[in-house]
């Protein structure tokens, strides 16, 4: 059937006159806080979302709000801990996860540096430690030509180059677990192993398409690969549901279920552009056969930061690889 | 001396007769299982998507569907989601909470033995969670009197199906429900409006009788195995978009035209009877 205004009319009449029930919408300038479960919430704001670990140890965070809203952030995590933030944790590069790297780890840092004493006359700063993939610090401190170096207050101050890096903080273990060539090259899953949550950053996205970010090193076969890697770690509770939460990059809480369907979703149209680029048609071709129509309503954009057509260009791009 | 009788009759009649109050829906219900015999029983037939309001992103979904997806570890265990679960062959029991204090309800239970699933419809006027709390099979219902029926409201409910031959609900979706009694059977309406994979809201109805007898059969236990030994790890079984060979045996079976087999809004519409005139069937397959 043609979607044009007449048949909007006629849903939105027939809605009316049924009761139909809407969603709230979330209010971009606000910051919507959400008990995930254990020491674990979900601040969602302005279209990302942050993890926050809460305990006697300190408080830490798994990427930042957007620089624009880390007062409104900061405020919120105040209501829920007044201890200091001890570590931030970047999933990747982007700016709208670790753009407010800068403005979160000045709130750690004491007016004056801190004697070192087994060391005479060497002092430290006391300061948020931001933890990262090797290719994130990489990034930031060498960026593409034309670009704006970031500022090396926001650079993370340890890094992994491995496959996974460890940590135990208000006494529960959490691991990093890097996802090579995935949204970028830098991404990492992040594991709170006693509040039994993972924080995904962008290698899951319930807004949209997963963005492939090929110039940064990313690559349709790592996103799946990643949420198939979630897919490993969460256990459901009962029949499918609750048990392991997942927090996405962006959009709304997720138990395995929610990852299943999606990584689903991303196999099928992987599968579906991988069987046209054998049948030798072009990406304007396959832009044209329309493969991923039957998610466009729920993922796709034809505006915006991250429209259908990037996503398919992107996909095709990294498949043919 | 009359209107003194007049008054005290008018008094006794007053303490004697009940309070009328709101219908009572506690109890043990069974769906009747000759409605909906096909989605209580073996499941719709693959391209069957008749008088259902489906725009094309449904219709490629349920084209590309492969049941096989269903032997995946992670689906096996996948519950109906709330808007389909009561059209299968369940055991209803409902219940009341109320504060054990002022006696108000709180709440009404509904257990319902498909999957073990356990839905609370409020009752005391509390807001629906927040945009981005999570999603469950059942959702999260609210509920108010309008008259003598009771009329739900459920958000926040996951991706499933509309049918169990592949055709999508979203989990942007959202229901409106009416419990409606007569004596010993009450009627369910429901009105589903889906943004992403409907064009109008889908409204059905049936119809559940009270249980003199406890029919059992209230587990529903589910542990997934391995089916398919040696599947290549993140497979995901489905067909590639005009490779599915079985959408052709529906209409082919009972004469029914090809486009009319694919539904949309303008299949649920008696008028729809006339165009399928002017519409070639095929042969009936014997």
């Amino acid at each position: 059937m043609r979607w044009d205004r007449h048949s909007a009319c006629r849903v939105f009449s027939l809605a009316l006159l049924f009761g139909a029930v809407a969603y709230a919408q979330a209010d971009p300038t606000e910051v919507e806080v959400l008990p995930v479960q254990g020491n674990v919430y979900m601040l969602a704001s302005d279209g990302s979302n942050v993890t926050v670990q809460v305990g006697r140890s300190g408080v830490l965070l798994v990427d930042t709000p957007a620089p624009h809203m880390t007062d409104k952030v900061l405020a919120a995590i105040r209501k829920l801990s007044d201890q200091p933030i001890r570590y931030l944790i970047d999933t990747s590069v982007d700016a709208d996860h670790a753009g407010g790297n800068e403005g979160i780890a000045r709130t750690g840092e004491l007016p004056s540096d801190i004697p070192l004493v087994n060391t005479p006359g060497a002092t430290a700063k006391e300061s948020v430690q931001i933890l990262a993939h090797l290719n994130v610090l990489n990034r930031m401190s060498v960026p593409p030509k034309g670009q704006v170096q970031v500022p090396s207050a926001a650079w993370p101050t340890d890094t992994f180059s491995g496959n996974e890096k460890e940590l135990y903080f208000n006494g529960e273990g959490i691991q990093m677990m890097h996802i090579p060539a995935a949204h970028t090259d830098g991404d990492t899953l992040v594991y709170f192993r006693r509040s039994d949550v993972i924080s995904a950053g962008d290698l899951f996205d319930t807004t949209g398409y997963p963005v492939i970010d090929l110039e940064r090193g990313g690559s349709l076969q790592g996103v799946i690969a990643g949420l198939n890697r979630i897919l490993d770690l969460a256990i459901p509770a009962h029949h499918e549901e609750g048990g392991t939460y997942v927090i996405p990059g962006h959009g709304r809480l997720c138990d395995e279920f929610d990852v299943l369907e999606y990584r689903d979703m991303v196999t099928i149209v992987r599968d579906r552009i991988q069987a046209m680029i054998r049948k030798g048609m072009t990406l304007d071709q396959e832009k044209a056969a329309r493969p991923t129509l039957d998610y466009d309503p729920r993922y796709g954009a034809t505006s915006g930061r991250w429209t259908t057509a990037m996503f398919v260009e992107a996909a095709y791009k990294s498949l043919k690889k | 001396m009359r209107l003194a009788s007049a008054i005290s009759l008018l008094l006794l009649v007053t303490l004697i007769a009940p309070a009328r109050g709101q219908e009572i829906f506690s109890g043990i219900w069974t769906s009747l299982r000759q409605e909906d015999s096909v989605e209580r029983g073996q499941g719709p037939e693959l391209g069957d998507y008749l008088g259902l309001p489906i725009n094309d992103a449904a219709r490629l979904f349920a084209e590309s569907w492969d049941s096989s997806r269903l032997t995946l570890q992670e689906h096996q265990c996948r519950v109906h989601i709330v808007p389909y679960i009561y059209f299968g062959p369940l055991n209803l029991r409902i219940w009341e909470e109320r504060d054990p204090l002022t006696q108000q309800l709180t709440a009404f239970g509904n257990y319902i033995n498909t999957y073990e699933q356990t839905r609370a419809i409020w009752m005391d006027g509390r807001p629906h969670p927040l945009a981005h709390a999570a999603h469950t099979f059942m959702g999260f219902s609210t509920g108010e009197w309008e008259g003598d029926v009771l009329t739900v409201k459920t958000t926040h409910i996951k991706q499933g199906w509309l049918r169990r031959n592949g055709l999508p609900e979203s989990d942007l979706a959202t229901l409106v429900e009416h419990f409606i009694r007569h004596g010993n059977y009450f009627t369910h309406v429901t009105i589903l409006t889906d943004p992403v994979y409907l064009t109008e809201p889908l409204v059905k109805t049936q119809d559940f009788e009270v249980a003199t007898r406890d029919p059992g059969n209230w587990l529903w236990p589910c542990e997934y195995v391995e089916e398919i030994a040696g599947r290549p790890k993140g497979e995901v079984p489905h067909f590639l978009p005009g490779e599915n060979p079985f959408l052709k045996e529906f209409p082919q079976r009972y004469g029914i035209p090809e486009e009319a087999a694919r539904g949309g809004a303008e299949t649920m519409y008696p008028e729809y009877q006339k165009k399928l005139k002017t519409m070639r069937a095929p042969g009936v397959a014997k």
